[in-house]
């Protein structure tokens, strides 16, 4: 039973860095944004299996927490967010998308290099996933670099924070839980200040292109 | 209870002036409401002095004689900005500037910011501290963007996600802290309590705490403001409105480098090496000189004087760096009188700006003829913070100097030229602004320069005498951080 869930929990992560993939390369800010909600459901649902084979039974809460916050209620928000907006179909000029997928494979090299001292000293049935947890953050951070547009940078952001999510549960069997609930909350108010943001961004420059937000700079 | 008081006044004021904060008597309230927060943050300052440190609420919450001492600067420089920020508002929304709503958003998240930092410095939780800093920057992010110009929104916008990333990267060590800890303290609440973690720092484990302190590093370093990773603070001082800038200043970056102190302390005892003290050296040293050369080359006042942020900073983080009683000390005494300096300048240079309708070094003329109050609370301000004797700066930058001249005598030239071309930069546009021809208008309400000369004089009387208790206080917290 151990090695099946062991098994399984190995094999989301790799779906997770799959899905963090996908989002480098993504277009369109409708499937980023499906693929940022996947991403919150099946970071709940492999926290659902750490807790269900360790018996940690916070887990399932910090699980619902994720379930009901990041595969539903932000990625409703943005969905929202973008409908009034009205660039639900917008695609995004990207260049060099076979670089940037480069770049990345180099970036999961490097996280699983840095990755490996920590999870030997680990106990945790999943700590060979923690490699991949810290692949997701630099790929997410990646992707926040390469994006031009407010949103996307916005969806890296938040993907940066489900994988130190990820990295927390891969290591320790998550954080405590006020902790974890005070982090649930800054994530919310700030992706509702990420959304007074575009608007306030479209008001004034007519686009959430980030390039019109490079004027200052020293001369 | 006086924790409950000090943390309570401060977030039912941002409720409060979240429904009242358009009305006419808002900045009143607001300032009642830092001053109710003072006054909790002396009883509170009077009974760890009486007491010693103390734990409250299941040890949720932890005092000692190094947050007490942060808790009272950071309620004092919280009420005098409020202060300050009565007089300045109220000629902002004499010039139009200001809508109803915008006035609500500021008071509240004015309130909600000195929480927020109260909270980061009060807590005993290593996670909390971080999800408090994360918050710091969700309340004030909107206020650097409340004149929504173009570039107050690129300013926001930079700031957010530029410390939101670096935040991110201090939430990451504390991951590793927590698992370094658990193995000890055993899963649960309790293994991220700072003192829990200081008692058995010895034991945890090391590869795993120099990973974190260099994450914990870049991520509270970002809102510190060390370079490389200060590209956002320059923007956000400049662009905010004049109070928020001087609480960037004065308060933000001081519990960012709490932080950071807070997490050396940890690393510290369980390495036994001194990796963490050479890194925060490496990257003070290196803020110093970087912030000196870009400070030549401002034209806009409050940008120049951000960037004299950056280079206290960097000096700040160097002498904690160093670590010993002697460069702690400085360090502590340098972080009390900057911040008390730096918001001095930022009242005068608001109304400065508010009286010459610009930010522009080149239009801000002749002060001293306009209005001689203003000019030289400016011109004082800045002889401070240059650190001319006899005031406090002078004291700590020697202090720090001499410090370095025995223990580290390669960084000495560097400290010396950094401040040398800051002297040089920002005394020469200091007296380009306060003398000569002007062209002024008069201010529809009188500006608020009690608080300069209150923070001023303060800052003289460090320079010239340290009270015996605060002294004490400071060699207390030196002790503790070793």
């Amino acid at each position: 039973m151990a090695t099946f869930t062991g098994q399984l929990i190995n094999f989301l992560a790799a779906l997770l860095l799959l899905i963090a993939f996908a989002m480098l390369s993504q277009r369109r800010i409708l499937s980023l944004i499906h693929l940022f909600a996947w991403q919150g459901f099946i970071l709940a649902l492999s926290t659902t299996v750490v807790a269900y084979s360790t018996h940690q039974p916070h887990l399932y809460y910090s699980a619902f927490l994720t379930l009901v916050l990041k595969a539903f209620l932000l990625p409703w928000i943005l969905h929202r967010l973008i409908i009034r907006l009205n660039i639900k179909w917008d695609v995004e000029t990207m260049i060099n998308v076979p670089t940037t997928m480069l770049v990345g494979i180099a970036l999961v090299i490097f996280a699983f290099n840095l990755a490996a001292p920590i999870s030997q000293l680990a106990d945790t049935i999943t700590r060979s996933t923690l490699g991949i947890a810290m692949a997701s953050v630099l790929l997410s951070f990646l992707m926040m670099i390469t994006r031009h547009k407010a949103v996307a940078q916005v969806v890296g952001f938040l993907a940066m924070e489900n994988g130190l999510f990820f990295a927390a549960t891969s290591a320790t069997y998550g954080m405590p839980m006020v902790v974890e609930l005070g982090i649930a909350l800054d994530v919310l108010v700030g992706t509702f200040i990420f959304g007074i943001f575009f608007f306030q961004i479209r008001e004034t420059f007519d686009s959430l292109d980030i390039k019109n937000l490079e004027k200052l700079k020293e001369d | 209870m006086e924790i409950l008081w000090l943390l309570g006044v401060p977030l039912c004021g941002g409720i409060l002036l979240a429904l009242f904060g358009h009305k006419h008597w808002a900045h009143e309230l607001n300032t009642l409401m830092s001053l109710a927060t003072f006054i909790a943050a002396v009883v509170l300052t009077v009974r760890i002095v009486n007491g010693g440190p103390m734990t409250a609420f299941s040890e949720q919450f932890f005092i000692d004689s190094f947050n007490v001492f942060l808790v009272a600067l950071t309620a004092f420089v919280g009420f005098t900005t409020a202060l300050f920020s009565r007089a300045y508002m109220r000629i902002e929304q004499h010039h139009g500037k200001l809508s109803a709503n915008m006035l609500r958003l500021y008071h509240s998240m004015y309130q909600l910011f000195t929480f927020t930092m109260l909270l980061a410095l009060t807590t005993n939780n290593m996670g909390i501290l971080w999800v408090a800093m994360e918050a710091a920057t969700l309340t004030t992010v909107l206020l650097v963007s409340l004149y929504r110009t173009p570039a107050s929104l690129e300013a926001a916008w930079k700031y957010f996600i530029l410390c939101g990333v670096g935040i991110a990267q201090a939430l990451f060590g504390t991951i590793l802290l927590y698992f370094a800890a658990e193995k000890l303290l055993g899963a649960g609440g309790n293994a991220l309590l700072w003192t829990h973690l200081n008692e058995v720092k010895g034991h945890l484990e090391p590869t795993v705490l120099s990973l974190a302190f260099v994450f914990l590093l870049v991520g509270y370093g970002t809102k510190v403001g060390l370079a490389p990773l200060h590209n956002w603070l320059p923007d956000a001082h400049a662009e905010g409105p004049t109070p928020v800038s001087a609480v960037l200043s004065g308060l933000l970056l001081n519990v960012a480098l709490y932080a950071v102190v807070r997490s050396k302390v940890l690393v510290d005892g369980a390495l036994g090496s001194h990796l963490a003290g050479n890194l925060m050296m490496g990257f003070g040293l290196f803020s110093v000189v970087v912030a000196a050369f870009f400070l030549s080359r401002q034209k806009d006042v409050k940008r120049m004087f951000a960037y004299s942020s950056i280079e206290h900073m960097g000096l700040m983080t160097f002498a904690f760096g160093m670590g010993g009683a002697v460069a702690t000390f400085a360090a502590l005494l340098h972080m009390t009188v900057h911040s008390l300096t730096k918001s001095a300048i930022f009242f005068t240079v608001g109304h400065a700006a508010q009286k010459m309708g610009s930010q522009l070094i080149e239009n801000i003329r002749g002060l001293i003829d306009t209005n001689p109050t203003i000019g030289w609370g400016l011109m004082l301000g800045s002889l401070a913070i240059l650190g001319m004797p006899p005031f406090g700066v002078f004291a700590s930058e020697f202090l720090i100097i001499t410090t370095a001249m025995h223990e580290h005598p390669w960084a000495t030239p560097f400290l010396l030229v950094a401040l040398g071309v800051a002297f040089a930069a920002i005394f020469t546009r200091v007296q380009e602004m306060v003398f000569g021809e002007t062209t002024g208008q008069r201010l529809p309400h009188p500006p608020a320069l009690i608080p300069v000369f209150v923070h001023l004089a303060l800052v003289l009387l460090l320079g010239l005498y340290i009270p015996p208790y605060l002294a004490d206080w400071y060699r207390q917290a030196a002790r503790l951080i070793g």
